[in-house]
């Protein structure tokens, strides 16, 4: 025996959920039979998708032109974001990665918000309470801890919300990722993993973060893991919604892999042509999750043209205001780099702040 | 008033933070049925049950990333971490969010959690188990950092610690869990970041916190016998750090010795040897002299003694510093 014989395929799997093919056709697979989406459900997928992407196309090319100091583009990953964050009540809680923007679209976060932190204004300006949604956590699966103890303080309180944690392939090789599976599996708290597997962790393939499909991990913690196509919302959002009202009933965690691609670069900083192959972005082109939906729609006469037209205009006006907020977001004060970071300010810190004060007012005409 | 040992009176301050408010959790591996290794938690979870004290899962890092959730909850988790060696696997959760969700949030997401980490070395202990790493705490700006090192001022800097909504590493000496000192509960405690005068004196400021506080005042006994008269100042709060008794003293004695059982190098005594100096240069009569452990990592147990500024060490930087 190989080793490659004795190694699973760390991609999708037959099991994988699916119930739009890339082709836009509906399908019903065991366990999947009856469920059924409105028109208006299917058509609000389709706005936000269309609004996340130019939300998405509009910063990157604000980077390019250098307002942004980097961005992180959520391309090819709209049906993971929307199906999941769409499945969730305003009372569950999210908390994200750096790449969540259409999650964050969903919980009603402005995008300025989000544009602000990438142009380095400030370190996301949204308060996680408002909206139940964290702010971005940069370093890698960290946030999935808070999850769980996020998780185990709703159950203290009684409350029946469930939590909601998003990472990627390259974060389930992080400690904090798998602690916090055994955190929540052993006090059986409300949150629901979500794994968007985009296959590539900047440059390192999916192969090199595991030897096994990531949702099978989950039985070793105790708790069901389920594989869905990270690119069909109506999967997505079905498997999220039940494992979220599993939760909620007090039955614990979950995990869910979505499997998707990252059609662009990790960030505006790496050149994946350096590192993937033409023909594997191309293979993916063709699982697009808005354009299955589209074709869902136009097919089954649930939209005419001038619906695609009003969305399309409605992308094109987010997008312009977005640029001119986004070139009228201020700089911070410089004195806003002593601002919180105590609840009870500290001496040496309350000198530096008065020193610096100081110095900016000896200039000519004070600290501006 | 009875005298109790510190372990004890950590206890005691944990147990009335517990009774005063339903938010405080007590998480940690042992903390429960064994009551910790040293047993400061001892009795808790049979008084308040599992929901407030909780035994974990062993892996640092889960304590306090999940503690980071819970206080966004509104809880106050006060997280044990079994030995200072065993605090890295949860540093980045303690350096990278507990200290910085204040300031990432401005405000909105406070971080008010206690990191309990028992310190130094002087028990004879494998590695890993005798390390004082609150240098590296100190450096990170969000967290405070504070150090008790008797029984009545740990009673009452684990309840001020636990009603702090900063993020507080609490190291409390291991070496000295055993000793035993009258706790008036009933007091008006010392603001937590204060410094004190433990010992006064006028011929030499000896600045100390933790362990080296009781070394600290061996030495200034040993020396009163030979007419030496050392100021022992404990600094109790090392981040903020309370320097006014300090330029004080020294502005009296014009001598500082500190001392700190870490690795000499970037530790806290450089840090408070420049802070005096840009403010006393002018009262100073020898330069300020640091006694520390050396710059090797941890020794087998039985070289600690030699690896541990003790009371000789201390006389001999007194004796160096009155000799200029």
């Amino acid at each position: 025996m190989t080793v490659d014989s004795m190694t699973a395929s760390p991609r999708q799997g037959t099991d994988c959920v699916q119930l739009l093919t890339p082709e836009g056709e509906r399908v019903r697979p065991p366990g999947y039979e009856n469920v059924e989406f409105s028109a208006d459900e299917l058509r609000n997928f389709y706005r936000d998708f269309v609004l996340i992407r130019r939300i998405d196309t509009e910063a990157t090319a604000l980077q390019r032109q250098g307002e942004l100091g980097i961005w992180a583009s959520l391309l090819g990953q709209e049906a993971a974001q929307v199906g999941s964050a769409r499945a969730l009540r305003p009372d569950d809680y999210v908390f994200p990665t750096y790449r969540e923007h259409g999650a964050a679209w969903c919980r009603g976060i402005d995008p300025i918000r989000l544009l602000g932190l990438y142009r380095g204004v400030d370190h996301g300006d949204w308060d996680p309470a408002e909206y139940n949604f964290g702010l971005y956590t940069i370093v890698i699966g960290a946030q999935c801890l808070h999850a769980a103890g996020y998780a185990m303080g709703m159950m203290r309180d009684g409350a029946d919300g469930a939590v909601l944690a998003y990472f990627g392939d390259g974060a389930s090789a992080q400690g904090d990722v798998n602690e916090s599976f055994i955190w929540a599996g052993v006090f059986n708290a409300p949150v629901v993993f979500f794994c968007q597997n985009n296959q590539w962790a900047i440059s390192v393939p999916l192969q090199r973060q595991t030897r096994t499909p990531l949702y099978k991990r989950a039985e070793g913690f105790g708790f069901p893991g389920i594989q869905v196509d990270g690119n069909d919302v109506l999967a997505v959002h079905e498997v999220t919604k039940r494992a979220l009202q599993n939760a909620r009933e007090g039955n614990g965690p979950a995990l869910i892999e979505a499997v998707t691609y990252r059609m662009g670069a990790h960030t505006t900083n790496d050149d994946p042509t350096r590192y993937r192959i033409a023909g594997e972005v191309e293979e993916w082109r063709l699982k697009d999750p808005i354009e299955r939906v589209r074709v869902y729609l136009a097919r089954n006469g649930l939209v005419d043209q001038a619906f695609f037209d009003s969305i399309e205009e409605e992308a094109n006006d987010l997008a312009a205001t977005l640029r001119k907020q986004c070139l009228a977001l201020p700089d911070p004060d410089p004195m806003r780099v002593f601002s919180e970071v105590y609840a009870e300010s500290s001496p040496l810190l309350d000198e530096e702040r008065e020193q610096f004060a100081r110095y900016l007012a000896s200039f000519e005409g004070g600290a501006q | 008033m009875t005298a109790v040992t510190m372990g004890k009176a950590i206890n005691m301050g944990l147990r009335r933070a517990l009774e005063d408010a339903a938010k405080v959790l007590v998480m940690g591996e042992d903390v429960g049925k064994l009551g910790g290794v040293f047993r400061v938690t001892d009795g808790l979870q049979k008084d308040f049950g599992e929901e407030r004290v909780i035994d974990t899962p062993l892996a640092e890092s889960g304590i306090i990333g999940t503690a980071v959730g819970l206080a966004m909850r509104g809880y106050r988790p006060v997280c044990e971490i079994q030995f200072d060696g065993f605090v890295f696997p949860g540093f980045d959760q303690i350096v990278s969010q507990v200290a910085k969700l204040r300031y990432r949030s401005q405000g909105r997401v406070p971080m008010p959690i206690v990191i309990r980490i028992p310190f130094g070395g002087g028990i004879g202990a494998v590695e890993h188990h005798s390390e004082s790493p609150e240098a590296y705490f100190v450096h990170t700006a969000g967290l405070k950092v504070v150090s008790c090192s008797n029984p009545a001022d740990a009673y009452w800097m684990i309840q001020q610690a636990i009603r702090s909504d900063d993020p507080i590493v609490f190291f409390e000496p291991k070496r000295r869990y055993h000793d035993k000192a009258e706790v008036d509960v009933e007091a008006s405690p010392a603001p937590l970041h204060d410094a004190r005068v433990i010992r006064p004196g006028q011929h030499c400021t000896v600045v100390c916190w933790g362990p080296m506080v009781r070394t600290s005042l061996d030495a200034a006994t040993a020396a009163a016998e030979e007419g030496t008269e050392l100021e022992v100042i404990d600094l109790r709060s090392l981040s903020p750090m309370d320097l006014a008794p300090v330029y004080d003293s020294v502005q009296r004695t014009g001598r500082l010795v500190v001392v700190n059982e870490s690795p000499r190098t970037a530790g806290l005594p450089g840090e408070i040897a420049t802070l005096v100096t840009e403010r006393c240069f002018y009262h100073l009569e020898a330069p300020v002299l640091r006694v520390t452990g050396f710059d090797a990592p941890y020794p087998p147990a039985r070289a600690e003694d030699s690896f541990l500024p003790d009371l000789d060490r201390v006389l001999d930087a007194v004796d160096r510093s009155l000799a200029y």
